[in-house]
């Protein structure tokens, strides 16, 4: 790829799933259309990269070399774009990202607050190139660390330098990369598999989606290099079925890097073959874990099995297999062009390098960021992400998906880390972070998540499929404004016998979602057992519409609207409703003019 | 189960499907996938004979079947639609986006509409967090929704007849 000049510039459109689905691919055509139109074609190239993590103000545009960062434009913008600010040199003002704590619109990227305290290594190429041409990522010095690790070094010098770089497994669990690489290269086998482990299943959580979009090269360039160092000459990606943007990037780098020797047989000559193949999940959650996802590439259930043995000894139809996840395998070149130490320096004593993290939930800028490890949960929420949507109050961040748990505000100075999150009751898991404010409640919160454990439980272990559907039974009693003291006893008695005694880590982690908001939201679970109240006003069976004699002026057109007869009155006198009657389906709110009638 | 209620270019095609992959067993997800894409649905013969045609039982054909969430026994609706109860949309309140849905069409998660139109499912998280909620329908991503206007994009013109 050129390097943009005020000559040739360079106009970047996010190619990725939100924005796309915001219509982004229109407006890239718009703007070819006009560039043809006005014969500028050697003035201005139109990229369409993966992510750029900002996905609360898509579609995006970025102008090179200016920078600039042109939010939730439209189809109809492309023509504006160009001709104004690429041919005419002046900015779109309307179109500039605006600040929202000063009201000031930010000119170059490189000011905004979202963008100021990320420091990208695996997102490194993710909205700057063009993820289906691999001459991009090559011009990034993409495919520099295969070529050097199979020319120059053994493969023992290049699992050694994956384990000094410290570089930890990023589906969740947290082992150490080099050390898993190592058991693997001791199996002896005279075929090996390297697999990609790419389904995503935390709901909520994006990271791998827009890698793989975004920088589908770093996985085959990675992918190769353990080939090459435990002795594989085989690679699978197992990528979800949901994900056809991403399976179609992946497929064109393959083909790509096949094309240019970079896969297949004496790959540059060195006497090293690799080559993948990609396979295709089905929907199951279970199938994150290794065993489970190892089962579902040869075409059974996705159950797991016990460990030992370890995938490394005997895996893929029985042979030794190294699994590491998409976050895990485009750290792996960087760590190579810039060596071990360099990697080692970035993070915390025992978290090295960044963490990529997919922010939603109530927060102001929703999207995809990457942060060194020790940054705290504040940063992230406040300055990355700008603070809690609507000017509410924060209530609880959600980190590691359905394994994970929910911090609260005591929590939020707490370093990023592996132990801490642990240690706090939660994990880092694959990088979901849900926000949550005082409008959620808490305890439907953990309904939730159990709700997803109870649906994806594979059912081989009865702590897992019996013991999570009768906490989830229990939830549904307190939520339904039924539920005793007793019941929070058997709810983390239950949790903790599931901890202990489940067969795989989708079930020994599944209680953590209760346990964790037991523990520190327990005021408001005592809250909806003893006093059948919901402070979220989210549990229904706890709420009552009511009028307010004051601000009722006997319209009586809530009373003509109610399904079932409930809402009484004389004509211009206040009205009531009778709570017996009352189905709670919220007609009368919705056809008060006056305000009168509120839930409580 | 009727018998011989797939047509002979069907069976023909589902044969191709499988030596495509060498009737290896091992690729009975992917067979699987291409299946139902030509397909729309896997219903109990298909798998039958997915099963004999691979030389493996058909209880282990069905067994993945009804394992993965992706495989669907029962044909869709002419728009199938799904709301996403990913964390970011939950927290964002689809689950009344899906109750409106619901209530709209009057069909529960998994049914068809009588008329065929519409089918109704769930999925965790299509990746639009920064639009939740969201659902698709045909594929297409629908943000921001609001209970209040789901009537009005169910009933607009596209997907009449």
């Amino acid at each position: 790829m050129e390097e943009a000049t005020p000559e040739h510039m360079q106009v970047l459109i996010c190619g990725g799933t939100g924005c796309k689905a915001s219509n982004s691919a229109a407006i890239a055509e718009n703007m070819k259309a006009c560039i043809k139109e006005l014969g500028v074609e050697d003035k201005v190239e139109v990229i369409t990269t993966g992510c750029f993590g900002f996905c609360e103000k898509g579609p995006i545009v970025k102008i090179l070399p200016d920078n600039t960062f042109y939010t939730q434009v439209k189809p109809e913008d492309a023509s504006e774009i160009i001709r104004e600010h690429v041919i005419g040199g002046k900015k779109i003002q309307r179109l500039l990202y605006v600040d929202p704590e000063t009201n000031a619109s930010v000119s170059d990227s490189k000011h905004m607050n979202f963008y100021r305290k990320q420091v990208r290594i695996a997102l490194r190429n993710c909205g700057l190139i063009d993820p289906e041409n691999i001459n991009e990522y090559i011009a990034r010095d993409g495919y520099s660390a295969l070529a050097d690790c199979i020319t120059n070094k053994t493969p023992e010098e290049v699992i050694d330098i994956v384990k000094r770089s410290g570089l930890r497994g990023r589906g969740g669990a947290g082992f150490p990369t080099g050390s898993k690489w190592e058991f693997a290269s001791k199996s002896r086998s005279d075929i090996k598999y390297v697999v990609c482990n790419a389904d995503e299943g935390d709901p909520g959580a994006f990271m791998d989606r827009s890698i793989m979009e975004g920088d589908p090269n770093s996985i085959v360039e990675a992918m190769a290099i353990c080939g090459y160092a435990i002795g594989a000459k085989y690679g699978l990606i197992y990528v979800r079925a949901e994900y056809p943007l991403a399976i179609h990037r992946l497929k064109t780098a393959i083909t790509q890097a096949r094309e240019l020797g970079l896969l297949g047989e004496n790959i540059m000559g060195s006497g090293f073959s690799f080559d993948i193949t990609i396979r295709y999940g089905a929907g199951a959650f279970v199938c994150g874990e290794e065993t489970a996802l190892i089962h579902s590439m040869e075409g059974k259930r996705g159950e797991p099995t016990l460990k030992p043995p370890f995938p490394a000894v005997e895996g893929y139809r029985k042979y030794p297999t190294n699994v590491n996840n998409v976050e895990t395998w485009a750290n792996i070149p960087v760590i190579f062009q810039k060596g071990p130490e360099w990697f080692a320096s970035i993070g915390t004593e025992k978290s090295k390098g960044t963490k990529v993290f997919a922010l939603a939930g109530k927060i102001n800028n929703v999207g995809l960021i990457e942060v060194p490890m020790g940054t705290t949960l504040r940063e992230v929420i406040y300055e990355i992400g700008g603070g809690i949507k609507g000017g509410k109050k924060f209530k609880a961040v959600q980190t590691g998906g359905p394994s994970g748990g929910c911090l609260t505000e005591k929590h939020l100075d707490i370093p990023i880390d592996y132990e801490s999150l642990t240690a706090a009751g939660s994990m880092m898991g694959s990088g979901g972070m849900i926000v949550m404010d005082e409008d959620n409640c808490m305890v439907q919160v953990a309904r939730f998540y159990l709700g997803f454990i109870v649906e994806e439980s594979c059912g081989k272990c009865a702590p897992c499929r019996i013991g999570n559907k009768r906490m989830l039974e229990i939830l549904d009693r307190i939520v339904a404004g039924k539920g005793t003291l007793e019941d929070l006893d058997k709810l983390e008695n239950l949790a903790n016998v599931i901890k202990d005694t489940a067969l795989c880590g989708l079930g020994q982690t599944s209680p953590n979602p209760v346990l964790s908001t037991l523990s520190n939201f327990r005021d408001e679970y005592l809250e909806h057992v003893v006093d059948k109240k919901c402070r979220a006003k989210q549990c229904m069976s706890m709420l009552n519409y009511t009028i307010n004699p004051k601000n009722c002026v006997g319209c009586h057109l809530c009373a003509k609207n109610c399904p079932v007869g409930a809402i009484t009155g004389e004509l211009k006198q206040p009205h009531t409703i009778d709570q017996q009657k009352c189905i709670k389906c919220g007609t009368c709110i919705n056809n008060c003019r006056l305000h009168a009638i509120s839930l409580k | 189960m009727e018998k011989n209620s797939i047509s002979c270019a069907a069976v023909a095609k589902i044969k191709e499907i499988c030596q495509a992959h060498n009737n290896d067993a091992g690729e009975l997800i992917n067979i699987l996938h291409e299946t139902q894409n030509t397909f729309g649905y896997l219903p109990k013969d298909v798998q039958a004979l997915v099963a004999r045609t691979l030389g493996i039982p058909a209880t282990r054909v069905n067994g993945v079947v009804s394992f993965y969430a992706f495989f669907t026994e029962k044909p869709k609706g002419k728009h199938p639609i799904s709301v996403c109860l990913g964390t970011a949309c939950y927290v964002r309140g689809s689950e009344k986006v899906l109750d409106e849905v619901k209530k709209v069409l009057g069909i529960e998660v998994g049914e068809t509409t009588p008329d065929g139109v519409f089918s109704l499912d769930c999925l965790r998280c299509v990746g639009a967090c920064g639009l939740a909620p969201v659902m698709t329908i045909d594929g297409k991503v629908y943000g921001n929704v609001d209970p209040k206007n789901v009537r009005k994009i169910l009933e607009s013109e596209e997907f009449k007849g």
